[in-house]
């Protein structure tokens, strides 16, 4: 079997007596479109946070491409190809979209913490960020500050961020959050276009999105791993249906 | 008009207006000579407030340690020319910053809370005697602020720079792009301690005395209430708020001897109720009302 693009074995995680994650074995394959879903505390964004090195692990291990992160700063992982997305916009609220993008671009390329030129005559930071927005359909908006930017945009800005990031494997984190469901198409629309080669690890509520994106699904539930199939399984299991889809109807 | 400078889409060459306050300075010097040892201090001041704006404002960090490096660098260029006999300004800016550390509150060293006097302070470079009218140390201060503002402004429009304001912005999401968020700080503070610690050490060789005041938690209070004055993240700011600050005391002292710090409150008070963005930021959303008209 070849090294998945991200794995974990065994991975836990506890509060004292309280478990949040309990023996996750995960594989991401490399250009997955992979779904994680379960209901409200499910541990869902626990687990993001131990993959990105947010939070550590109580046990357990972490493997990226074949190499393993556990034990490795946040700033190490991002290097390494792991990118993310934050459920609660992230963003750089007063600097303008552009600024917003290069600032990844720029810590990728490693020109971040020069001080002699000045940044916009950094023109490959400068131009790569461009064609990013460009492709994500926002090149109109490059000098607009993020507070003068609809809620929709800026949902579009946090992949942006991420993407500048050039990353082998990508978390969204509820990429559609607060964003109506007339606007989601368009996230949709940009995520079907991520490049291939990515892997994609997508958390989400919208389960119009999850179904129509994901070619893979796991669902958690109170920290443990209850099922993982195609889409087509997960939607006719029975488990799922009581433990998460029910309570979906409730609220 | 956004508070900061800089970033990727900011054209960094300098605007015209960036010109007025050398203007103002020369001027100054030419038509208030008997005001020549405020304007040093003033000059000072602004080189001291441009060194907390890199934290406060770009970094976005408050603090109210900074007189530590002011009063560093004022003991290190006392120390130097009253007990070491280095009494040149120019090598001891740079010694000053150098030997940052090494200095210590010893009162055979420092003076204790008498000040240490007997700061003797050679020609500049061996040229530039310091007069008792103020001449050569005003245009010097003027010299090393140029050079401060000159590094300050270079940074602020650099990545370096942007990545602060990306640090003040949302110091989570710099961590999320793989940014050394600790050593970038650690830099930042680096460099405006240098700073301030050039500013601190021009204090002493203009003043030709050094006092435990520079170290004091109000010195560097008095700063900060400067700075918010002027503007927060604005580069100017730092320009403004002494100037208007230390006028303000100058002219209130002279007129309420007991009272003047009361005058400095209410202005205090007034920009922090209805001008968060400072004087500058009045002066900006003025400009923008302006050019809004048709």
């Amino acid at each position: 079997m070849s090294a998945a693009a991200l794995e974990t074995r065994g991975l836990c995680k506890s509060f004292g007596a309280l478990t949040v994650a309990d023996d996750i074995n995960f594989r991401l394959e490399t250009g997955a479109r992979h779904a994680l879903i379960g209901p409200n505390g499910a541990g869902k964004t626990t687990f993001v946070n131990m993959l990105t090195g947010a939070l550590p692990p109580s046990s357990g291990r972490i493997v990226l491409g074949g190499e393993d992160i556990t034990a490795m700063g946040q700033a190490k992982r991002v290097k390494r190809g792991l990118g993310r997305t934050f459920q609660i916009n992230a963003l750089f609220r007063r600097l303008a979209v552009i600024d917003n993008v290069a600032l990844a671009v720029a810590e990728r390329r490693g020109v971040a913490r020069r001080m002699l030129r000045a940044a916009s005559t950094h023109a490959d930071v400068c131009a790569e960020s461009m064609d990013l927005l460009a492709t994500l359909g926002l090149a109109e908006d490059a000098s607009v500050r993020i507070v003068d930017l609809p809620y929709g945009k800026q949902r579009l800005v946090e992949i942006a961020i991420a993407l500048g990031l050039k990353p082998r494997v990508l978390l969204l984190d509820e990429p559609a959050a607060g964003v109506p469901s007339l606007e989601s198409h368009r996230i949709l629309q940009v995520l079907d276009n991520l490049p291939k080669h990515i892997a994609i690890l997508i958390i989400e509520h919208d389960m119009d999105l999850v179904f129509r994106f994901a070619r893979r699904i796991t669902v958690m539930v109170q920290g443990e791993v209850l099922v993982e199939g195609p889409p087509e399984e997960i939607a006719k299991d029975r488990r799922v249906h009581q433990v998460y889809l029910g309570e979906q109807h409730h609220g | 008009m956004s508070a900061h400078a800089g970033g990727y889409s900011a054209d960094p060459r300098i605007r015209w207006i960036e010109s007025l306050p050398w203007i103002v300075a020369i001027v100054a010097f030419f038509a208030l000579p008997e005001y020549l040892s405020l304007g040093a201090r003033i000059l000072i001041y602004i080189l001291y407030a441009l060194s907390l704006d890199l934290i406060v404002g770009y970094a976005g960090i408050i603090t109210l340690g900074h007189s530590a490096y002011f009063g560093l660098g004022a003991y290190v260029a006392g120390i130097l020319a009253a007990k070491a006999g280095i009494g040149d300004p120019v090598v001891q800016l740079g010694a000053a910053s150098v030997l940052l550390e090494i200095a210590n509150k010893a009162t055979t060293l420092t003076g204790g809370a008498d000040g240490l006097s007997g700061v003797v302070v050679a020609p500049i470079l061996g040229l530039f005697r310091f007069d008792i009218f103020g001449k050569t140390a005003y245009l010097y201060c003027l010299l090393v602020l140029l050079l401060g503002w000159w590094l300050v402004r270079k940074m602020i429009y650099s990545p370096f720079g942007t990545s602060l304001t990306g640090v003040r912005e949302n110091s989570l999401r710099m961590h999320a792009i793989g940014a050394p968020v600790y050593w970038r700080l650690v830099l930042v503070y680096t460099l405006s301690a240098t700073i301030a610690g050039a500013a601190g050490g021009l204090i002493t060789q203009t003043n030709q005395f050094v006092g435990l005041n520079v170290l004091s938690f109000e010195s560097a209070g008095e700063l900060l209430v400067m700075l918010i004055l002027g503007g927060v993240g604005r580069i100017y700011g730092a320009f403004v708020g002494p100037v208007v600050y230390l006028i303000a005391q100058d002219f209130l002292a002279k007129q309420f001897p007991e009272y003047w710090y009361f005058g400095i409150g209410t202005m205090l008070v007034l920009v922090v109720m209805f001008a968060r963005g400072g004087i500058l930021g009045i002066l900006d959303g003025a400009l923008v009302k302006l050019r809004g008209r048709p």
